[in-house]
């Protein structure tokens, strides 16, 4: 297998990238200013891309890599590769669902509690001293809370059923109706964001989601209402989120992501009802080492001729 | 007019009370004696208050209700604290005289079992540290690990299993937490694995969650001994009371790793947090703040005003 050439595109966890050295004969292009020389040179014989969230092959790349088989992301979204190009040229896509699940919904209501209780904030007031001066203020009550989620997948599902253990109602939008779900559905995001009091972004970016949240969508959620983005940055319109959060049409907000990662909006910063994390997402040890873990074992499973464990295309 | 509603004292002040006098400023005529460094007596006067007009006391445990008060008011019929506990009230001169004590019930478990989760959630993927590490610059740079680890599957240890611990361990439980506990008594009605022995309990978790009343038993229920059988991959989560840790021993176990991480609301001599807390990214610091929400200070103050209503209309 050493002699197989694959060309990694996108940031993935140390152990993955020396793991695909040491398996393969790997070639980086992680910088897109890296691109131009590795397809001169070797273009021709690459048989597989590693992507992940923060880069994946778009149809230009796709393209100027004939001998290309598969493709391997390390990640569960897929926004970064060009699906329907992969279809055409009969190229299988694998991504990583399930194994970060539970982390994610994890540090959903993490993130959730984090806004609503002020965690962070409070960390802050006791280390600066302020609490010698006096208590810090009323914060607000997560259990009992309306939730809304958006994209009843497997993360949405997963984040319903724990803050179903806070009493919370559940309540969602995604493009269809799930029959055997227990939860308030709603047609629209307009109207999820009216009826709960935190909105939960848990759906795949796609052209259909790009700004989902909008700026309709923010005044809906309202002054008392919090929005959490564990999606893809990408998913919020955010220099209307930052206006909103500014000008206090929305409550609060929890993001893990951002339109331009690693950029963050620094109007943010200095606002105790928001919480901004450099998307650490998926990011234990042990999930990441899971997810490099399929990565690896899809691409040996195509390269042997065997069934793809994850594929998606 | 004033002299009409019924007066009410009131010591402390409790938390609640902004919002109390807020609510409820037209059903009692307040006697702010907080405020006030003169001996009760006198202090009536200059409210104009007979100390016979006196029947009812709003408190908490900043100013104790003592037998001198209570003597100074004959006509004292109620006292309500905004606490569960109410040893700042002499309760024995309250039960000689037929005076009525009121207490908080656990209308704050749920914000108190919130604030656990939150608290171990926060350690857990580091989430303070990251909201920290994100808004120190526009552009932030990897993330580096080691990092979080999930929640599925931890072998939590609560320590009191109370109405708080109850309502942390139903939470817990959603997240696939193992839940195991250690209580003055076992649980007949409750299928988590009892410890009777704290340091078992703490060697067989990866989590010890305190929600235990302090007491003469429970102090420094969490000592060395039992944070080394947690060992280097355990987190400690305090929304009891400070004193329930020997947190000089905490701090140190936090410093050399000899414990993973820790939560905590509470500490042994509020509102002072140990200084060599304020630089490790492993701790997450909250400034007693388990119940101190909107919601849960709405259903003290109704709890209080409901009690002083049955009072007042009997």
């Amino acid at each position: 297998m050493g002699s197989i050439s694959i060309l990694l595109v996108g940031k993935v966890l140390p152990y993955l990238e020396q793991e695909l050295d040491k398996r393969y004969n790997l070639f980086r292009a992680i910088d897109p200013s890296q691109r131009a020389a590795v397809l001169r040179d070797h273009a021709s014989s690459i048989r597989a891309v590693v992507a992940s969230s923060s880069g994946g092959p778009d149809a230009a790349l796709i393209e100027a890599l004939p001998k290309l088989e598969i493709v391997s992301s390390f990640s569960v979204g897929v926004d970064r590769i060009d699906l329907q190009k992969c279809k055409e040229k009969g190229v299988r896509v694998t991504n990583t669902p399930d194994v970060l699940t539970d982390e994610v919904a994890d540090l959903t209501i993490g993130l959730i509690l984090a806004v609503l209780r002020r965690i962070c904030e409070c960390d802050r007031y006791v280390r600066s001293g302020n609490w010698k001066k006096g208590d810090y203020k009323l914060t607000t009550k997560f259990s009992g809370k309306t939730l809304g989620i958006l994209g009843l997948g497997r993360i949405g599902a997963a984040v319903a059923k724990r803050a179903e253990g806070f009493d919370c109602s559940i309540c969602y939008y995604s493009r269809n109706e799930k029959p055997d779900s227990k939860y308030k559905y709603y047609p629209s995001v307009v109207e999820l964001a009216s009826n709960c009091d935190v909105l939960v972004v848990a759906c795949p970016l796609t052209p259909e989601t790009h700004h989902i949240i909008n700026r309709e969508v923010i005044n809906a959620l309202g002054p008392k209402g919090v929005l959490i983005n564990i999606g893809r940055g990408k998913h919020v319109d955010e220099p209307e989120l930052v206006s909103a959060l500014l000008e206090g049409r929305l409550g609060g907000a929890g993001l893990d992501v951002f339109e331009k990662e690693p950029h963050v909006p620094e109007e943010l910063f200095g606002l105790e009802n928001v919480v901004l994390l450099p998307h650490v997402g998926s990011a234990t040890v042990e999930t990441r080492t899971a997810m490099a873990d399929l990565v690896l074992d899809n691409l040996e499973a195509h390269f042997l001729g065997k069934p793809l464990l994850t594929p998606l295309v | 007019m004033d002299s009409e509603l019924p007066a009410l004292l009131v010591l402390g002040p409790p938390m609640v009370f902004n919002l109390f006098q807020s609510h409820y400023s037209h059903k009692y005529r307040f006697l702010n004696f907080f405020s006030s460094h003169l001996p009760l007596p006198q202090f009536l006067q200059t409210q104009h208050a007979h100390p016979t007009s006196v029947r009812a006391i709003l408190c908490n445990p900043r100013q104790p209700v003592t037998a001198d008060v209570i003597r100074s008011l004959p006509s004292l019929g109620i006292v309500a604290t905004t606490t569960v506990g109410a040893d700042h009230i002499d309760t024995a001169e309250c039960r000689r005289r037929g005076i009525q004590v009121v207490t908080l019930g656990s209308q704050f478990a749920p914000d108190v079992a919130d604030m656990a989760v939150a608290l171990l959630i926060d350690v857990m993927f580091k989430i303070s540290a990251g909201d920290r590490f994100a808004k120190k610059s526009i552009h932030f740079k990897p993330w580096s690990f080691p990092s979080g680890s999930k929640l599925g599957g931890k072998r939590v240890g609560i320590i009191g299993l109370g109405r708080i611990g109850g309502e942390v361990a139903k939470r817990l439980e959603a997240f696939d937490c193992i839940i195991m506990y250690h209580s003055r008594n076992k649980n007949p009605s409750v299928s988590y694995t009892f410890y009777s022995n704290v340091v078992d309990l703490a060697s067989n978790s990866d989590v010890l969650v305190l929600c235990c009343p302090l007491t003469e038993q429970t102090k420094y229920i969490v000592n060395k001994e039992v944070m080394l059988a947690l060992g280097k991959g355990g987190i400690i989560v305090n929304v009891g009371r400070g004193a329930l840790i020997d947190e000089k021993e905490l701090v140190q176990c936090l410093m050399k790793g000899e414990i993973r991480g820790a939560g905590l609301d509470v500490f042994e001599n509020e509102p002072n947090v140990p200084k060599e807390l304020f630089s490790l990214d492993n701790v997450v610091l909250s400034p007693h703040a388990g119940a101190i929400t909107l919601d849960c200070f709405m259903d003290a103050c109704e709890h209080v005003a409901k009690s002083f209503d049955a009072f007042f209309s009997s």
